[in-house]
């Protein structure tokens, strides 16, 4: 029994230690990548499925003639969907839209939270009624939107008071700033934490030897602040321009399928296409989203490169 | 100077209060106008309403609406009508519930154990492979519609249930999220359960998923609201207007049943108020945690 162990032992030694240690360390790499792949691959399983897989099938749609005719014809969807009146309606509107929106969305949502760093009294109480908007359903507020926007609504009514003639909202070129309110609405709470929370990480060092030094307070916030804040800055310029595609919403309740022209946003064309099945539209539509999205995207990072490089965030 | 000072404070209280005004005013306009009697309701908004739903376009009388803050006659008629009567609304609130509540326990569950797949161990292919997910999690929906349209045509269950609940567990946005959140967690503490020989599994359910329990609760929230929300997912996904939830349904709300509008409306948005109430603070911190999309 002892000869058998101590030859045991005799065995192990006979391993030289480097090989033994480089054994060991790729054994614990390969049960690394096993537990990583079991762990991830429910969620890429299913991302896989619903999302890439199919999406690659979209850009196959989007590249040949029709399902049942699968010729090459590489841009000629995407020609015919850009020069799609309806099509191009839509994009002017969306990217007029966001273009309104996503600015004031994060200068008020910055102005909100600094708002709440100064004194001012009952705070907390502030922070929820700001942030309450978010968790109200649309759905369930479009009624008063409807009363208020409406001809003969609230909102004509009491500027009727000051000699303003009646402006028909919904159906007229205000349309886009009706709707920009709503958005604002619904989402400035949200992006008014992410800034407050920025707010919270700047050093206080920083901003208390910029107060010795006698630094006005414009400078200390685009001097300081707003450096720190850059990170923030580009998520929630992100944020907005995905919240400002899903502001159909807000124009499908009040307004339904048919809108004024103004309000006629890519989902509605979108919707359109699915009714009429028409694959290689939708396909073409939605890749050229896809490139527009990731442009944005990356044409954010790039300027935050160039303006917050000088902080560690 | 000073004098100054208190100027500034008071333009500072006066914007706050406006804010506050415009935040509030709809909700709570929406939950106090439930309380009305059908007539008054009519007689205050009938006009509105029945321009918009009408079919002849606009029909301009001369009567102005009258949007009022109190009831004249407070009443819980409206909420009596739409429990009793009208089994219909109750149909679409049962509708919504079914789909939100299980998309929101499936994503927690598949995020919680991702995140900690993308946690614990870090390489080129799944840092890529994370990056990935955070675009996925930027695209719009009119992007990712037309995939799952695809899928749940390939599938055979467009126009049920699971063509929104099946994309919605995989939905990368709490995925990213937990991530988020569990990358704080130390890394000493693992290291130590690792030591004590715990397996991975354990680890993960032990150590990893009671340190997150208030991003998960705030991710609970948000995703919940997300999909409550939702309208472009049914109206393509779920055209059958039995199925429907109650988001895309109360727009469609005869005239003839204005009355009961507004207490639909109010019950449509108790259940993510009370979720608010009570979480508002995990919320706070959960979103505050997101930072930035790098990294």
């Amino acid at each position: 029994m002892k000869a058998v162990k101590e030859k045991k032992i005799k065995q192990k030694k006979a391993v030289p230690a480097k090989v033994r240690r480089t054994w060991k360390v790729s054994n614990d790499r390969v049960r690394d990548v096993l537990h990583s792949v079991a762990f991830l691959t429910p969620s890429v399983a299913g991302v896989a499925l619903f999302f890439i897989l199919p999406f690659l099938v979209v850009v196959y749609y989007s590249v040949i003639r029709s399902p049942m005719n699968p010729d090459f014809v590489f841009l000629d969807n995407f020609i015919s969907v850009l020069q799609n009146s309806s099509f191009r309606t839509a994009a002017k509107n969306t990217a007029m839209f966001s273009a309104i929106a996503v600015p004031l969305a994060v200068v008020l949502s910055l102005v909100l939270a600094l708002m709440l760093e100064c004194r001012i009294p009952c705070k907390s109480l502030l922070r929820t009624f700001f942030l309450s908007p978010m968790m109200v359903p649309v759905a369930s507020v479009v009624l008063i939107w409807q009363v208020v926007f409406h001809y003969r609504g609230t909102l004509n009514v009491i500027l009727s008071n000051f000699g303003v003639d009646p402006i028909d909202w919904l159906n007229s070129p205000y349309c886009l700033l009706v709707i920009v309110v709503l958005f604002l609405w619904k989402n400035l709470g949200y992006n008014m934490i992410l800034f407050m929370a920025a707010l919270n990480n700047i050093p206080k060092e920083l901003l208390e030897v910029a107060d010795v030094e006698g630094a006005s307070a414009a400078h200390k916030f685009f001097n300081i602040k707003l450096r720190y804040l850059s990170p923030t800055v580009l998520f929630v310029a992100i944020l907005s321009i995905i919240n400002s595609f899903k502001v159909f919403r807000e124009i499908y309740l009040l307004t339904g399928n048919y809108p004024y022209d103004g309000l006629y946003m890519m989902q509605h064309f979108m919707n359109n296409t699915f009714g009429n099945l028409d694959y290689q539209k939708m396909s073409s539509a939605a890749v050229l989203m896809a490139l527009v999205m990731v442009a944005l995207i990356a044409l954010l990072f790039k300027v935050e490169d160039v303006f917050g490089k000088d902080v560690e965030g | 100077m000073k004098k100054n000072r208190y100027f500034g404070r008071f333009a500072l209280t006066l914007l706050a209060v406006f804010f506050a005004l415009w935040f509030l005013l709809p909700t709570v306009l929406t939950i106090t106008n439930s309380f009305m009697t059908q007539s008054e309701i009519s007689a205050n908004y009938g006009k509105v309403f029945a321009n918009v739903s009408g079919s002849d376009g606009k029909a301009y009388i001369a009567d102005e609406v009258n949007l009022k803050f109190i009831p004249d006659k407070v009443t819980f008629h409206q909420y009596i009508a739409v429990l009793i009567r009208s089994p219909e609304y109750l149909l679409k609130f049962w509708n919504s519930v079914i789909l939100v509540v299980p998309i929101v326990l499936l994503q927690l569950v598949v995020a919680s154990v991702t995140a900690y797949g993308f946690t614990r161990w870090r390489g080129k292919v799944r840092s890529f492979l994370f990056f990935f997910y955070v675009i996925l999690m930027l695209m719009p929906t009119q992007v990712t519609l037309v995939p799952n349209y695809l899928v749940s045509d390939w599938l055979g269950i467009l126009n049920t249930r699971w063509a929104i609940i099946l994309p919605g567990t995989f939905a990368p946005f709490s995925v990213f999220l937990l991530t988020k959140s569990m990358r704080r967690i130390p890394v000493s503490l693992i290291e130590a359960a690792k030591l004590d020989g715990s397996s991975e599994w354990q680890i993960f359910k032990d150590i990893c998923l009671p340190q997150c329990r208030s991003a998960l609760y705030s991710i609970a929230i948000l995703v919940f609201i997300d999909y409550w929300n939702m309208v472009e997912q049914p109206i393509i996904l779920l055209p059958n207007a039995d199925l429907q939830p109650l988001s895309v349904y109360l727009s469609t709300i005869n005239t003839s049943e204005v009355g009961l509008a507004f207490a639909i409306a109010t019950i449509y948005m108790v259940p993510s108020l009370l979720l608010f109430l009570h979480g508002e603070d995990y919320l706070v911190e959960g979103i505050a945690h997101q930072g930035s999309v790098k990294g």
